[in-house]
């Protein structure tokens, strides 16, 4: 299995189509290298914007090129565009119908050691409330190469959120994604799981455990939070009977809040969110810190078979 | 568009400002609600700016526009007021101001013809002017960019951000307007957070700096006419908040203040004695 960086695979291929399209733009604030956008800056000037320490502008900015009919990409830490820029989203994107992409990097809590004030983990909860903006989330490079495609073929207003180090291919170059869509990687009737960005992976390997228990769980990729496939995780519901919700996010108003609402309105089933407990995490890397804070193998399993048991 | 301003012009220009101030006091009466305070300092500048700019009900959708950005987005009655005094749309439609489902609500949207942004959070115009002028400038367009700001607004430290993009980008084709009238809702500016010396700080910022009457037409023409290579422009308009009614008249608490009969009465004879004035001249 290969591994990439999402956030390098954005760079690339924004780089190749917007060589071709010189519409598309990409505005960054002091972020070129985490972003690892310095070929694009090089390579397209015209077509690059440096804004400096200095998110909220870059997001209103952005919104004033997008007025004119560019097709802007604002990449940065999730962090500071999620929570100090909120505002410029919700009003000059979102709001004021510009086709502005946020591409929030290295999201979650990627930046480790560095600390809350580098982690977002909150940033789901808020843009999924924000009317008339798409909320994406990869969980694999070949998946953010997809998105590229998608997000340069719709208009629409979007927050991206991407993680920081390199994460397995779950998918194919060649997979086929939708705004709205999702992917159900594993079909099994005990249990579903849902969801999204990084922990895809920890949450196959949960069915996996599971397998070897003689429990078959789904696996539901939710790349699209916002629009929700709800079809696909009402269906899934029906035939597990319990949901388990595995994401990289407060336990409050992500992916776990979606699947709540639909469910508990659509077809109330047995439910665990497991995510960013709402208390100071340690410090330590991403991969230390899940192993910790609750979303560890162990502690997943237990979860699982509690719901197993309780499932209707 | 018309960029140099003659007699006839000026004398054209105060009497549809007396008209416009008037009509929008009266609906704002009407309606029960409004900005009436910010909306008639800012009437001079919107008129002169509607005439001057390379922008009318024909071109709206043009590449070469010219673009406007009302950063004070709450000034909206007089906006409204004047973008149907110069045909964007017909005036009747802003009879359903201020009811149910009305597109014209108390802070302008780009459904309505010739906005170009949705604005009333403040501080948030002019960089969305510089995100034009930059894409302009890119494009190797023409075009001019306005913006106008309040001068309580400029308490928001997005302007602060957006002023230092202006210069980093050389936007000589953006025009920022101050509407300086020293009042904001709590009251004087310089109490509520002082921004003098404003125009030693739009200065340091790297803008060309002009501080004109923002009641006086050969003032703002001249403001708007002259250009400065490699440098975003900054016109400080001195204005009168409430100008032209006699109770709100440079009163803070006018900002949104609705006027009562016997005022929209006294505002109707005042603007009728300057109309007849010009016409006397
Ligand atoms: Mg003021």
């Amino acid at each position: 299995m290969s591994k990439q960086k999402a956030r390098e695979v954005f760079s690339k291929k924004i780089l190749e189509r917007a060589k071709k399209d010189s519409s598309i733009f990409v505005v960054c604030s002091d972020s070129m290298g985490s972003a690892m956008i310095e070929d694009f800056a090089k390579e397209l000037p015209e077509q690059f914007v440096e804004m400096g320490i200095a998110e909220q502008n870059a997001v209103t900015v952005a919104s004033g090129l997008a007025s004119l009919g560019k097709k802007v990409f604002v990449i940065g830490p999730a962090s500071f565009y999620s929570t100090r820029a909120a505002e410029q989203i919700k009003v000059d994107v979102a709001y004021s119908n510009n086709n502005v992409k946020i591409m929030g990097i290295s999201g979650g809590i990627s930046y480790g050691n560095l600390g809350a004030t580098h982690h977002s983990v909150q940033d789901i909860a808020f843009m999924r409330a924000v009317t008339n903006l798409d909320v994406l989330i990869p969980a694999d490079g070949n998946q953010m190469g997809a998105l590229v495609d998608l997000l340069l073929e719709n208009e629409n207003p979007t927050y991206v959120r991407i993680g920081r180090g390199e994460v397995d291919d779950i998918y194919d170059k060649s997979e086929v994604f939708k705004i709205g869509g999702s992917k159900v990687l594993r079909k099994g009737n005990d249990i579903a799981i849902f969801t999204c960005g990084q922990l895809v992976s920890r949450a196959l390997a949960l069915s996996d455990l599971l397998e070897v228990r003689g429990y078959s769980a789904s696996v539901v990729d939710i790349y699209s939070v916002k629009p929700i496939d709800q079809g696909t995780i009402i269906d899934i519901a029906k035939k597990c009977g319990a949901a388990l919700t595995i994401e990289e996010h407060s336990v409050f108003g992500g992916l776990g809040g979606a699947i709540a609402e639909i469910l508990v309105q659509e077809y109330p089933i047995p439910m665990y969110i497991a995510g960013i407990p709402d208390e100071e995490i340690p410090n330590g890397t991403d991969l230390e810190v899940f192993d910790v804070i609750g979303l560890n193998q162990n502690e997943l399993l237990e979860k699982a078979l509690i719901l197993i048991e309780k499932r209707l | 568009m018309i960029r140099k301003l003659d007699h006839e012009l000026e004398k054209s220009l105060i009497i549809k400002s007396a008209n416009v101030r008037l009509e929008t006091v009266k609906r704002i009466h009407k309606v029960g609600a409004g900005h009436t305070g910010g909306d008639m300092s800012a009437a001079d500048i919107l008129i002169a700016l509607y005439t001057y700019m390379n922008v009318n009900p024909e071109n709206i959708n043009s590449k070469t526009r010219d673009y406007f950005i009302l950063s004070k987005g709450h000034s909206a009655e007089i906006y409204y007021e004047v973008l149907a005094e110069f045909g964007f749309f017909e005036k009747k439609r802003l009879d359903s101001l201020g009811k149910l489902g009305s597109e014209f609500g108390g802070h302008p949207t780009k459904n309505i013809p010739g906005v170009e942004a949705n604005t009333g959070s403040l501080g948030h115009g002019l960089g969305i002017g510089v995100g034009i002028a930059l894409g302009l400038k890119r494009d190797k367009m023409k075009n001019q960019v306005f913006v106008l700001t309040g001068d309580g607004e400029l308490a928001e430290g997005s302007n602060w951000e957006a002023a230092m993009a202006a210069n980093k980008f050389e936007l000589d084709n953006l025009t920022l307007i101050i509407d300086r009238n020293y009042l904001q809702i709590s009251g004087k500016s310089e109490n509520v957070m002082p921004l003098e010396p404003l125009d030693k700080k739009m200065e340091s910022f790297g803008f060309k700096v002009l501080k004109i009457n923002g009641h006086d037409y050969r003032e703002i023409f001249e403001a708007l006419n002259s250009s400065f290579d490699g440098k975003p422009k900054a016109i400080i308009a001195e204005t009168i908040k409430g100008y032209g009614i006699r109770d709100g008249e440079g009163i803070a608490s006018w900002h949104h203040m609705v006027p009562n009969k016997e005022q929209v009465i006294q505002m109707e004879i005042d603007m009728k004695r300057i109309v007849e004035e010009i016409n006397n001249v």
